[in-house]
């Protein structure tokens, strides 16, 4: 589509529009994309549309300004893509996706090699509705409460209370771990094993849930020194 | 004067949003200060008949936002209190009728001339609630003491943090302190433990409440109500004097555990 201003690409994509934006402010690219709705209202009347903001780093009040902005003019936005993990992270607390339907190939390579050294810290606590997804490790320094869910492809440690659901090596690897100061949740997956178990206890104690030897996922209280990965030496 | 804009809401649907603001406003305005409600449940609207202004309707907020009148003249005047106003909600349209920055520019323009606004948010975190938390300077969440409702506060609690609308306070209603004893019902302790803010009030379950609502005679102008006592104390917290909070149980240990957390904020 040929477009007046080259700041903004928009393409047609399975689910709506897709725009994509050239290196520029984030302002500039903001007011390009505005004024090509502007210009063309009949066009993305009631339009699904997902941006592609690139490496820009976008806190909360940007994104939201520019989801008001749109939904003035019926345009939803459901979609923000970034290789910004900041960016990424704003647009899931606004329960925005962060990928189009089908994740692309060179994307779960990428998330194959952050599996193995790094992890996605997250310093708050997840509320109900909250959904992490992340290719490698999570960390969590608070609380995941009921109806927040993690599914990471590595393992999960939580430095406070679990409630919520927690999905750990969800590609498939069943060495996974979740580690949790109190593992109250309703529901626990490593791999392709569920158990749903766990009462909430007076008396939290720090456990570690695994796939054992004969291929149940269990939990047991934390012992000082003892190695839960095998392949941790 | 500059009003405080004040939204209450809750997720969960019936857990006394519109009860809470009708009495909030109404103890507001007994003190002396000049208040306007604004129905934020466009089509579904009940703010005014908890109040007892459903026969005065003329205009509404849609009309102000479509221009059919000026902001004045769908400004319903209390039948007690000459400083308390509703600007009551559209019945026959819908929440597409009104977008956040018409919210924010109804405020602006009444800010100037009251002390609080207070806005009836709809159930839910779709558009209405967007709507209703946009022009908010802080958000009063409503909850009962049932999993369910929690769960939706703590739902809208993490919206509220991600829009970044500062730190919200909680409203606890509709607690039954007998039901707690015989541990039949979450406790105030439960309900701060998982949701983690600042409480402003907890309001004990009282048939009073419901009597009120429904002859469109808030629950706070009975002088002997538990709840109605519960929401003037609120009303005085939120013009920003410490009261302290009712004993609903007679045994100790309570007090202590809730001491701690109002101290947490």
């Amino acid at each position: 589509m040929a477009s007046m201003n080259s700041l903004v690409q928009i393409k047609g994509v399975r689910d709506g529009l897709l725009a994509a934006f050239d290196d520029a402010p984030w302002e500039e690219q903001r007011s390009a994309l505005l004024s090509q709705i502007d210009e063309r209202p009949a066009f993305f009347q009631g339009a699904r549309l997902a941006v592609d903001v690139g490496s820009q780093a976008l806190k909360v009040n940007e994104l939201v300004a520019l989801r008001d902005n749109l939904s003035e003019r019926n345009v939803a936005l459901w979609a923000v893509l970034s290789e910004s993990p900041l960016t990424e992270q704003t647009a899931q607390l606004l329960g925005l996706a962060t990928r189009l339907s089908k994740p692309q190939p060179e994307e779960q390579k990428r998330g194959d090699a952050a599996a193995e050294d790094t992890a996605l810290f997250i310093t708050k606590t997840l509320r109900s509705g909250k959904r992490i997804e992340y290719p490698g490790n999570v960390v969590v320094l608070g609380d995941v409460n009921a109806g927040a869910e993690i599914v990471a492809g590595g393992h999960v440690v939580v430095w406070g209370r679990v409630r919520g659901m927690i999905h750990a090596g969800a590609n498939g690897d069943s060495s996974a771990v979740i580690c949790a100061l109190d593992l109250s949740a309703t529901q626990l997956r490593i791999a392709d094993k569920v158990s749903a178990m766990l009462k909430p206890q007076k008396h939290p104690k720090p456990e570690v849930a695994s796939i054992n030897g004969e291929g149940f996922l269990q939990s047991e209280l934390w012992h000082p020194g003892e190695l839960y990965l095998q392949d941790m030496s | 004067m500059t009003a405080q804009i004040i939204t209450v809401t809750s997720g969960k649907g019936g857990v006394g949003k519109t009860t809470a603001v009708a009495n909030l406003a109404t103890a507001l305005a007994a003190d002396g200060r000049k208040v306007v409600c604004i129905d934020g449940d466009i089509g579904l609207r009940n703010l005014d008949v908890v109040m007892g202004l459903e026969n005065r309707i003329v205009y509404d907020i849609v009309d102000v936002i479509e221009g059919r009148c000026k902001l004045r003249q769908a400004m319903i005047r209390d039948k007690h209190y000459p400083e308390l106003y509703l600007i009551p909600a559209a019945q026959t349209r819908d929440k597409n009728a009104v977008s956040a920055s018409d919210m924010k520019r109804i405020c602006n323009e009444i800010k100037p001339d009251a002390d609080f606004i207070l806005i009836d948010s709809p159930a839910g975190i779709e558009r209405g609630f967007r709507n209703a938390i946009a022009p908010a300077d802080r958000v009063l969440v409503i909850t009962n003491p049932e999993v369910s409702a929690v769960r939706d506060a703590d739902r809208v609690v993490g919206i509220l943090e991600a829009e970044e609308k500062g730190n919200p306070s909680l409203i606890l209603n509709r607690l039954n302190p007998a039901l707690v004893r015989n541990n039949d019902m979450l406790s105030a302790e439960d309900v701060l433990d998982l949701l983690g803010i600042h409480l402003i009030g907890i309001v004990p379950e009282d048939e009073a409440v419901i009597i009120g609502s429904n002859r469109g005679a808030p629950v706070v102008t009975d002088a002997r109500s538990r709840a109605g006592q519960a929401f003037r104390n609120i009303a005085k917290r939120l013009q920003g004097e410490e009261v302290p909070f009712m004993d609903l149980y007679s045994q100790g240990g309570f007090w202590g555990a809730l001491q701690k957390w109002t101290r947490r904020k």
